[in-house]
């Protein structure tokens, strides 16, 4: 199948995912499950990396930045825009394509292969529509509070460094943050969360929706999904970013 | 009564099922058996809709679902129940959950009432006290129990059944088959099973339905299996000895 086979039926597996749910009661349900699944779940992966990349970025700046020539407050302010501009919405949801990406996909492939899904349909269930527009909801909902977090907790990883090393001080850096604040960069950063959020949610839900075979495909379906919706989000952001900043 | 009027079906140029017609009745269960590759598999899924057919028409108490829109048969389809090969039980569900799905997808009633209907169809499949436990937790046979279970809880008028029997001892098979056929008897169901385990064709095929390179090769009851001279039939059924010297038994003791 070619890649424009694919397109095609991704939109057409969308067309069927974006119709009312049959039950509304038993939406509410999934969409809390996969709230906690796709979001609460990736809490503690997302808290520990953008602390630590938070930090990285604080000493690695400040190593860098050794003329006398050039204020020390500009640690912080590389800091806080790096976290807010790239590091929290793109490196994180491509991490979270990496976990929960796979998930969806080796989930929903499992179900298909075990003919959980044909059950669904036996049963006059729109299985695309109850399996999908939960994570798709969850996802869009939770990862922009996520990514808030992430930005929150990057700017106090490069504070909590600059303790540490005594490469910085602290006045610098909380008066860098604080320096030419925009916050259209925040909304450009939840809005490219968004998109992402959608993509983290419908390319390994596609590729597992459609898996044929056994756990051997299963498992490829995984792979697969999780190169495409970076690659996908690479791409996507590159875009946006010429849209939104350019 | 379900009727298949010159059901076609193929795959990539390659015919599976050519011009196929028959009838299944209510309250009688009716089989569908024939070699692996024969075509039994895409013809249940046909039935069941979950493969298109090229031509030909399936009709469900006059209802041409091949010709229904997607609305339509969705609604037909709430009144069918499925039991899977590997019973296509939901993992993260509990028994209980499992078998109250399909009532909170389609009926407006109270949760005391669900909970009443799946204990009342699970004590209908001796199945008590395993309301709380997970599928991996239930053995083979419990498992088919439950598979059952959920196919009933809705009061479906047609009942299909993909090799029911598979991966069971023979005293759990016998349990399943005659569970299958008392409750086609009882709620008066056309129950269709796709098998190729002849204990359970000799046991309760009312109605049997052969299949050789996706062709109808022979049709008939379980007791008329035992006379035919149909060649491709006789071949499939008595290819053991066992089944061979059974056959001349009957056939001994009826002249």
């Amino acid at each position: 199948m070619n890649y424009l086979e694919h397109i095609g039926k991704y939109f057409l597996m969308l067309k069927q995912v974006f119709k009312k749910p049959q039950k509304w009661s038993v939406f509410r349900e999934m969409l809390f499950r996969e709230i906690e699944d796709l979001g609460l779940k990736s809490l503690g992966i997302i808290t520990f990396i953008s602390f630590f990349v938070g930090g990285v970025v604080a000493i690695q700046t400040a190593l860098n930045v050794d003329s006398p020539f050039i204020p020390k407050y500009l640690i912080g302010f590389a800091t806080k825009r790096s976290m807010i501009l790239e590091f929290a919405p793109t490196f994180m949801c491509v991490i979270l394509a990496g976990k929960v990406g796979s998930y969806i996909s080796s989930s929903i492939g499992t179900m298909r292969v075990t003919e959980q899904i044909d059950a669904l349909e036996v049963m006059g269930i729109n299985s695309l529509n109850y399996l999908v527009l939960p994570k798709i909801i969850a996802t869009l909902f939770f990862y922009p509070l996520l990514i808030s977090l992430a930005m929150f907790l990057g700017i106090f990883g490069g504070y909590v460094a600059g303790i540490l090393t005594d490469l910085f001080y602290t006045e610098d850096y909380i008066y860098g943050i604080q320096l030419d604040f925009n916050p259209y960069f925040v909304k450009y950063a939840l809005t490219k969360t968004l998109v992402f959020a959608f993509v983290i949610a419908t390319i390994p839900a596609y590729h597992g929706y459609y898996v044929k075979g056994g756990s051997l495909e299963v498992g490829r379906a995984s792979t697969q999904a999780v190169v495409w919706t970076s690659v996908v989000i690479i791409l996507l952001n590159y875009f946006l970013t010429q849209m939104l900043l350019g | 009564m379900i009727e298949v009027t010159d059901l076609y079906k193929e795959f990539n140029g390659a015919p599976v099922l050519k011009g196929i017609s028959t009838s299944f009745e209510k309250g009688k269960t009716n089989m569908i058996i024939g070699q692996s590759g024969s075509g039994k598999t895409v013809f249940l899924k046909c039935l069941l809709g979950l493969h298109k057919p090229d031509s030909g028409i399936i009709s469900f108490d006059g209802r041409k679902h091949t010709e229904l829109d997607i609305k339509t048969q969705r609604q037909l389809r709430q009144e069918i129940g499925m039991v899977f090969q590997g019973g296509a039980l939901y993992d993260s569900l509990t028994v209980e959950e499992n078998i109250m799905f399909p009532l909170k997808m389609f009926a407006d009633q109270p949760m005391t009432e669900m909970l009443d209907r799946v204990n009342f169809v699970l004590k209908r499949v001796n199945l008590t006290d395993a309301n709380k436990k997970f599928p991996a937790e239930l053995s083979g046979g419990m498992q088919k129990r439950v598979a059952i279970a959920r196919a009933i809880v809705m009061n479906p008028k047609y009942l299909f059944c993909d090799e029911p029997n598979s991966g069971l001892d023979p005293n759990t098979a016998t349990v399943i088959d005659n569970l299958i056929q008392e409750i086609t008897q009882e709620y008066q169901i056309i129950t269709i099973i796709n098998s190729h385990d002849m204990n359970s064709v000799m046991e309760i095929g009312e109605k049997i339905v052969f299949l050789k390179n996706g062709v109808k090769a022979w049709e008939g009851t379980n007791k008329e299996i035992f006379k035919t001279e149909n060649e491709a039939i006789v071949n499939f059924v008595y290819s053991s000895n066992l089944f061979k010297k059974v056959r001349e038994a009957y056939l001994n003791e009826t002249k």
